[in-house]
């Protein structure tokens, strides 16, 4: 990221950010307005793969993702900034695979030409999280200029999830010690919502899986993977869990629902994206980060905690 | 020779003897439990090298075994049978009948990389993971998992407008495997949203089935994507000396 200029970025946000993950979208760009910070969304952008697609065929997921990528950088930009672990993970898979893998950059080749556009060469843009882009492009000294405290009180588990740090090979900038994210004990969240105030909690499982890929196709599964992250927040004392990607956390909500209709075992942490909480800390009311579709209703706990 | 690790063997190659004496020693009790000696003669040596062929399983060959993989599994954790050390072992030697006994649970695998993150040599067992599930299925040793369903209708809706729209993505799962869609736990969340906000949940519900998401100009892309996929599944079936039919559907 170094020289990039973060305060205008190409802004991929994926097909789960205009659907169930709706709320993440609007927090993400009423947090971006509010620091100042300008999105521009790649045009006409196509799904990155997710976590099917490769399963069909890798390659085809390395060419949906370097589609977008190419078209980020016909529009000039040299950062395209995803909120979403999955898309944020394909993307940086598909820079890795293309530069790595000959078979993989063969294809992407031959598919584009196909398909009428300019084939996508490695190097060309580099994509970053939307933890990386509001820790580098803002900075924790004037996120705690701008929140003033306003989370204080409010007790955190910050939850990444799988796709933000592994597999670790294609995070190339991460573990280059102080000042750079960590794959095997990620902070970058930690540190935003500690400048804004909040008391995160100490938590073992922030790079635990939620079953996400097998939310629907195997719900045993993933309801015992969601509950033991929901019992470990609330064990460590969490009120919330902050969560970064729209599939871990629908996957949250939904099995903590399902998790007290089939296996009845109620929870009662509440799971907000760490934009929404960003938002309200820079003085939004909840309804303006979406608060309203988070299906775990966390508004008595805001309203306690005089946030939103 | 007696073990302690009883939960890697399978229990009908254990023998338990409640009273046993060997060279006038007594061993009964914890020390006598013993691995059968057995002799095996079918093996598949072709197994490594069609795994290693499929999407995923290219580096099986580098495996030494060391268990890292199995130690950080995610689903090993809550499923003690599911074991990828032990699968990628039975794979390079060949041990196809052993592994058809866990070919129901392989395709669990939630691809949550913790096993590629802890691999020191690179195996990718989470790709192993796949191309193993889909091997499984290409030779008609299972039905198609549900996860197949998932991804094929997924990835269907993906080649024909270039995104997807979850709630149709959903239907189609659950039409492809044949469940109802009104499980008690579904019904209870979509309740809950529309019991707090009825009115803008269900236009955003309804916005997303009338208005479909598409990628403007993607025709020619998803052409170019279907002629790619169609040709390597030949190419696949091809190599496994398939008759092209493959597995079922799951739902005969």
């Amino acid at each position: 990221m170094d020289g990039n200029d973060l305060k205008r970025v190409a802004y991929y946000p994926g097909c789960a950010l205009e659907g169930t993950g709706h709320a993440y979208n609007r927090s993400t760009k009423e947090v971006g307005k509010a620091l100042g910070l300008e999105l521009v969304e790649v045009k006409d952008w196509n799904c990155c793969g997710a976590m099917e697609v490769k399963n069909v065929d890798p390659q085809v997921q390395t060419y949906l993702s370097a589609r977008n990528l190419a078209i980020a950088e016909d529009m000039g930009f040299d950062t395209v900034m995803s909120p979403c672990n999955g898309c944020y993970h394909n993307l940086k898979k598909a820079e890795y695979d293309l530069a790595h893998n000959p078979h993989a950059a063969e294809v992407n080749d031959r598919i584009s030409r196909k398909a009428g556009h300019k084939t996508y060469q490695p190097g060309g843009v580099e994509t970053i999280h939307a933890l990386d882009w509001i820790r580098d492009a803002v900075g924790e000294d004037e996120l705690r200029r701008r929140a003033m405290g306003k989370l204080a009180g409010l007790k955190v588990a910050n939850y990444y999830g799988c796709m933000y740090t592994r597999p670790r090979h294609i995070y190339p900038e991460k573990d280059k010690g102080p000042g750079s994210e960590s794959t095997l004990n990620p902070h970058f969240m930690d540190d935003i919502l500690a400048a804004a105030g909040a008391e995160n909690v100490d938590f073992p499982l922030k790079t635990a899986c939620c079953g996400g890929a097998h939310s629907l196709s195997d719900s045993d599964t993933s309801t015992k993977l969601v509950l033991n992250i929901l019992t470990t927040a609330e064990a460590c004392g969490a009120e919330v869990i902050a969560t970064e990607c729209p599939t871990c956390h629908t996957g949250l909500e939904m099995h903590q629902v399902r998790a007290e209709k089939v296996l009845g075992r109620k929870t009662n942490v509440k799971i907000l994206y760490f934009t929404q909480l960003l938002g309200m800390a820079l003085g939004m009311s909840a309804s303006k980060v979406g608060v309203q579709e988070n299906m775990s209703d966390p508004s008595e706990l805001l309203r306690a905690k005089g946030l939103g | 020779m007696p073990i302690h690790e009883k939960s890697l063997i399978r229990p009908e190659n254990l023998q338990t003897n409640d009273h046993l004496v060997i060279d006038g020693v007594d061993v009964s009790g914890h020390w006598s439990t013993f691995i059968k000696p057995r002799t095996i003669t079918d093996y598949n040596e072709a197994m490594e090298a069609v795994i290693w062929a499929l999407p995923g399983g290219e580096n099986i060959h580098r495996c030494w075994q060391c268990g890292s993989c199995t130690n950080a599994c995610t689903v090993h954790a809550i499923e003690p049978e599911f074991n990828p050390r032990y699968w990628i072992y039975l794979i390079r030697q060949g041990l196809e009948e052993e592994l058809l006994r866990d070919k129901d649970i392989i395709w669990q695998c939630v691809s949550c990389n913790k096993c590629t993150y802890a691999c020191p040599r690179d195996v990718v067992p989470e790709g192993v993971m796949k191309a193993t599930a889909h091997w499984l299925e290409l030779k008609g040793h299972t039905a198609k998992s549900p996860s197949t369903h998932f991804d094929e209708g997924f990835t269907e809706s993906v080649l024909a407008t270039g995104k997807i729209e979850e709630g149709r993505v959903l239907r189609s799962f659950f039409k492809r495997t044949g469940q109802p869609l009104n499980q008690p736990w579904l019904v209870a969340l979509v309740g809950g949203l529309i019991r707090r906000f009825p009115l803008a949940f269900l236009i955003r519900l309804g916005w997303g089935t009338v208005f479909r998401p598409r990628t403007r100009g993607w025709r020619k892309a998803g052409r170019a994507i279907e002629d790619y996929v169609q040709e390597r599944q030949a190419a696949q079936r091809l190599a496994l000396r398939l008759d092209g039919k493959g597995a079922t559907d799951g739902r005969q």
